[in-house]
């Protein structure tokens, strides 16, 4: 690879836009696509590769070119600047994720909470609107706090988001669900929503609890099993809670 | 800055950095699989001829061989195409224990 190719590969990194290295394994000679006019083949396995997000090699004129599409990193948006939150943090960068923590409550979102990350003290539903949630989105709910919660989910459930989490026990989901559907959420929308949030291991602590979170958005990802939601559930009854979960 | 899906350092920045420093880098890239190999194409391991490494394209079976690889295309200044199976003799030599079977691109950086 020529350095200049790699500082052109990294410059498009850098500023997240989608880049396919395209290396023709006869001799090494490479271009970046969409940046560089490429004969429609080799554009259309491009463009295929950014979408799977895998690579893959496709023969053209008797040649074979490999196509390694580098995509921007996927997206977890946090809403509340919380300890769970805290433990996801250093968990997301490896597992290749951008984390976007929102706060209003400027006692949470401080850079000394959440060194290093990128932290918005607006109200979700501004902040919701600026980061405009894609199918390369999650989006996790960690507030308890129906004011800050719910219009998160709400603009959650108007978006492509491949992942919506809330933190709560199925009792407060049970009273979220009846608040969703007042803004006009229907069951197959609100279906969407894992809640109680994350796989079930039992997690009781914030570091556990962001493992389970964390392990739960990679099976969504990934399109594992247990990335599925879990069934709406029914209706609040009121009853005496002697547990506390997550 | 992105990822690649396959792997999650930057192993690019790092090959860069690596050149910048002085060093002779290469650059590997598994292009193709079959069977049950450890690492998905697009999984990249950055070499240098002072001996660095970083990244992967195997569970560590195959990493000796390609660095040697790695090398002489330093040295040549030319990439090579390695395939690394179960019915290859040099798979025998550095156990390419899985049986699956692995196309890697070795390639220096200029």
């Amino acid at each position: 690879m020529k350095a200049e190719t790699l500082a052109r590969l990294q410059a498009e990194r850098a500023a997240q836009r989608p880049v396919v290295l395209l290396t023709r394994l006869s001799d090494g000679a490479q271009h970046l696509w969409p940046q560089e006019a490429l004969p429609a083949a080799l554009a259309e396995a491009a463009r295929q590769a950014l979408g799977s997000e895998k690579s893959t090699t496709v023969a053209l004129d008797g040649e074979t070119w490999f196509v390694h599409p580098h995509n921007p990193p996927l997206r977890i948006i946090v809403v509340g600047a919380v300890h769970i939150a805290q433990a996801m943090a250093p968990m997301a960068a490896p597992l290749g994720f951008e984390m976007i923590v929102v706060d209003p409550r400027r006692a949470f979102a401080t850079a000394e909470r959440l060194p290093g990350f990128t932290l918005r003290t607006d109200w979700p539903d501004e902040a919701m609107a600026a980061l405009k949630p894609d199918a390369r989105s999650a989006v996790v709910t960690l507030t308890h706090d129906p004011k800050l919660d719910d219009p998160a989910l709400d603009a959650a459930l108007r978006s492509p988001a491949f992942y919506i989490g809330a933190l709560g026990s199925r009792r407060t989901h049970a009273k979220r669900v009846a608040r969703l559907k007042e803004l006009g959420h229907d069951d197959d929308a609100i279906a969407r929503i894992h809640a109680p949030v994350g796989l079930d291991i039992a997690a009781v602590t914030a570091p556990e609890i962001a493992l389970s979170v964390m392990a739960e958005i990679v099976a969504a990802r990934r399109g594992a099993a247990l990335g599925q939601p879990r069934p709406v559930p029914a209706a609040a009854e009121p009853r005496v809670s002697i547990g506390i979960s997550a | 800055m992105s990822h690649d899906t396959t792997q999650p350092e930057d192993i690019l920045g790092l090959a860069a950095a690596w050149k910048a420093q002085g060093e002779q880098v290469a650059i590997a890239t598994v292009v193709e699989t079959w069977g049950s190999s450890p690492r998905p194409a697009g999984s990249r391991l950055a070499v240098t001829a002072s001996g660095r490494l970083a990244g992967s394209v195997s569970g560590g079976c195959i990493e000796g061989a390609v660095a040697d690889a790695a090398k002489q295309a330093m040295a040549t200044g030319t990439p090579q195409l390695l395939d690394f199976g179960v019915s290859d003799e040099r798979a025998w030599e550095v156990g390419l224990s899985c049986g699956g079977r692995v196309k890697v691109f070795v390639e220096p950086l200029t």
